[in-house]
């Protein structure tokens, strides 16, 4: 299968704020506002380098949703950032009136997001996100799956026009992807190809389905692994054609069973390719403390996890 | 260019026909607070606020801007903007009907000349009016931003919210305005969920507050006077407006029981003879 190797441990939040800072160099008009988290955004070069489009607005979410549409009105390109919750469903009615209902062209940059958040716990472990989001008419939803795809995929939020959801995470994880290679919106990409099974995934998921890839080659296996970088608009034409040529599908996901990729791929196969899927995320349940590998190992993510739904999803065939 | 007191007294009393027949024409709508507010944007459409429907982009750039945060108050909102020629006074005849640019709440989603941001899930428009204000600064662009917000609105932890964030980054080109008619759907705010001294709260949030008659236009004048003369304090502006809910029509006024139901046919008839015709005609 194709090799992708770790070229260091780097959390997706860093590649967010390289990201930014070259989209702010780019287009003066990219502006980031904070809920006191500039430091656990990665918004720190950002705001060094442009003291004057960097908007502090204190621990007020709310407020910081409608002042960014507020500046998206008269021309700005306001990324807003703070954790997953906090600008999602905390604030879920402000981004639908302001947001997605208004039409304004805000980023909204979600950081620590899903079960590797870790240590602080289930208050701030949001993996209800995504549900929420492509729940909005019109909203755009990224999970970027490494640093080098969240730097490409803040540079391609910063050049289309409209609301966007751009999910990220907290802990350093393996950088596998080409930091060269620009991220287009709503296409789907096939990293590893296979006859088998196809292990759809997305975000720090996408790395474990490597991992499951490898792991599954050595018993004779073959996997495709497909990531959905953009969850919508889903790449539809991608994940049918995959099924149609292995005959099973498992998605892969930090995020619970509702409303997110599993739903989303579940759905577009039901109406265009009925296959049988199996889904690996982390069920009907809150998240709790610990550390961010053992919480993917507890929770059901990891790639063993990942290889037993392979395994399970072809006897289905 | 500015209108007469006289002339200002003509209009208002068009708009409160027009929100009348708007509302009992579709048979739903929130006439109470639009009558409350109809002379304070009569005097900032016509008088006060800079603005070309001709020129109107949503960007606001190069004018002044405004946000219904009380989004219900579309009635007054739409008669005003029809009557400053950003549409056909004829439209208002489509008021909430099924494929109308004039939704229930603001929209921007039908590209209505006018409005700048959907409203209507309250407390939500002053941030929207605070980023605005804040991104004619960044822009350069000396303007002004106006909001109006519900008194019962105020009760939304976002306003302070926005109050805070307002005074922080120094929006002095923001002039907020409340309409302190005093009700709300469910009944007086003292009753509801009482509100307190606005006026206190608004100075210890640090605003430059003034307080007006919401239904003189003298005073209307006087307090637009003051607010733009406190552009380069570094302060925002809250006009305090006082007023009364319904104002206009005698069954109508001073009582929370017109914030969101609609006349029967035999009272617009009343309230349209109350109000008596202008030379600007219905529409």
């Amino acid at each position: 299968m194709k090799k992708y190797t770790d070229s260091g441990k780097k959390d997706t939040r860093s590649g967010f704020g390289a990201g930014l800072l070259e989209a702010g160099r780019a287009n003066p008009n990219v502006v980031a506002l904070t809920a006191d988290l500039k430091g656990s955004l990665k918004m720190d070069a950002f705001a060094a380098e442009f003291p004057e489009r960097f908007i502090q607005c204190g621990i007020a979410e709310a407020n910081m949703i409608g002042a960014a549409a507020g500046l998206a009105v008269t021309g700005k390109v306001p990324f807003v950032g703070s954790f997953a919750e906090f600008v999602t469903g905390r604030v879920y009615d402000q981004i639908r009136q302001e947001v997605a209902y208004g039409n304004t062209n805000v980023k909204i940059a979600s950081s620590h997001a899903g079960i590797t958040l870790g240590e602080d716990g289930a208050t701030h472990q949001t993996m209800e996100d995504i549900a929420l989001m492509r729940a909005l008419p019109g909203m755009v939803v990224i999970n970027p799956c490494d640093f080098n795809q969240t730097k490409q995929a803040t540079i391609a939020a910063a050049q289309y026009v409209g609301p966007v959801y751009l999910r990220f995470g907290r802990p350093g994880v393996p950088n596998f992807t080409d930091e060269n290679e620009p991220f287009v919106i709503g296409k789907a990409i096939v990293m590893n190809e296979g006859k088998d099974v196809t292990l759809i995934a997305t975000g720090h998921t996408v790395w474990e389905a490597l991992q499951a890839a490898e792991a599954l080659e050595a018993e004779g296996i073959s996997a495709e692994v497909v990531d959905i970088a953009t969850i919508k608009p889903l790449d539809v034409e991608a994940i049918v054609k995959s099924a149609k040529k292995t005959g099973c599908v498992v998605v892969a996901e930090e995020h619970n069973a509702f409303g997110g990729l599993g739903e989303a791929v579940a759905g577009a196969l039901a109406a265009q390719c009925p296959t049988p899927v199996e889904f690996v995320n982390g069920g009907d349940r809150f998240g709790q403390s610990g550390t961010p590998s053992a919480l993917m190992a507890a929770y059901g993510l990891d790639a063993p996890h990942i290889a037993d739904a392979a395994k399970k999803a072809i006897s289905r065939k | 260019m500015a209108k007469s007191i006289e002339e200002l007294k003509g209009i208002a009393t068009q708009v409160r026909r027009d929100i009348l027949r708007m509302v009992c024409a579709a048979k739903s709508g929130h006439p109470g607070g639009s009558m409350s507010s109809t002379d304070i944007l009569t005097y900032l459409y016509f008088n006060q606020m800079k603005h070309n429907p001709a020129t109107w982009t949503r960007s606001g750039k190069g004018q002044d801007m405004f946000v219904l945060s009380a989004g219900h108050l579309t009635p007054v909102y739409y008669s005003l903007l029809s009557r400053n020629g950003y549409f056909p006074v004829s439209e208002l005849a489509t008021f909430r009907l099924m494929g109308t640019r004039l939704q229930g709440h603001p929209s921007v989603r039908k590209e209505l000349p006018g409005v700048f941001q959907a409203s209507g899930s309250l407390g939500q428009g002053l941030s929207a009016a605070a980023g605005m204000a804040l991104g004619k600064k960044m822009d350069g662009d000396p303007n002004f931003v106006y909001c109006l917000c519900g008194d019962g609105e105020s009760e939304e932890g976002q306003i302070w919210e926005a109050g805070m964030f307002a005074v922080h980054h120094k929006l002095d080109n923001l002039i907020a305005m409340t309409d302190w008619n005093g009700k709300q759907i469910d009944g007086p705010v003292d009753e509801v969920s009482g509100i307190g001294d606005l006026a206190a709260k608004w100075e210890a949030f640090g605003w430059n507050v003034i307080t007006a008659d919401g239904h003189d236009f003298e005073s209307i004048a006087k307090a637009f006077e003051l607010a733009t003369a406190a552009k380069g304090s570094g302060k925002p502006t809250m006009i305090l407006f006082q007023s009364d809910m319904g104002h206009g029509v005698d069954f109508m006024a001073g009582t929370h029981k017109w914030h969101g139901s609609v006349p029967k046919p035999e009272q617009l008839e009343d309230a349209l003879k109350q109000l008596g015709e202008t030379p600007l005609g219905d529409f």
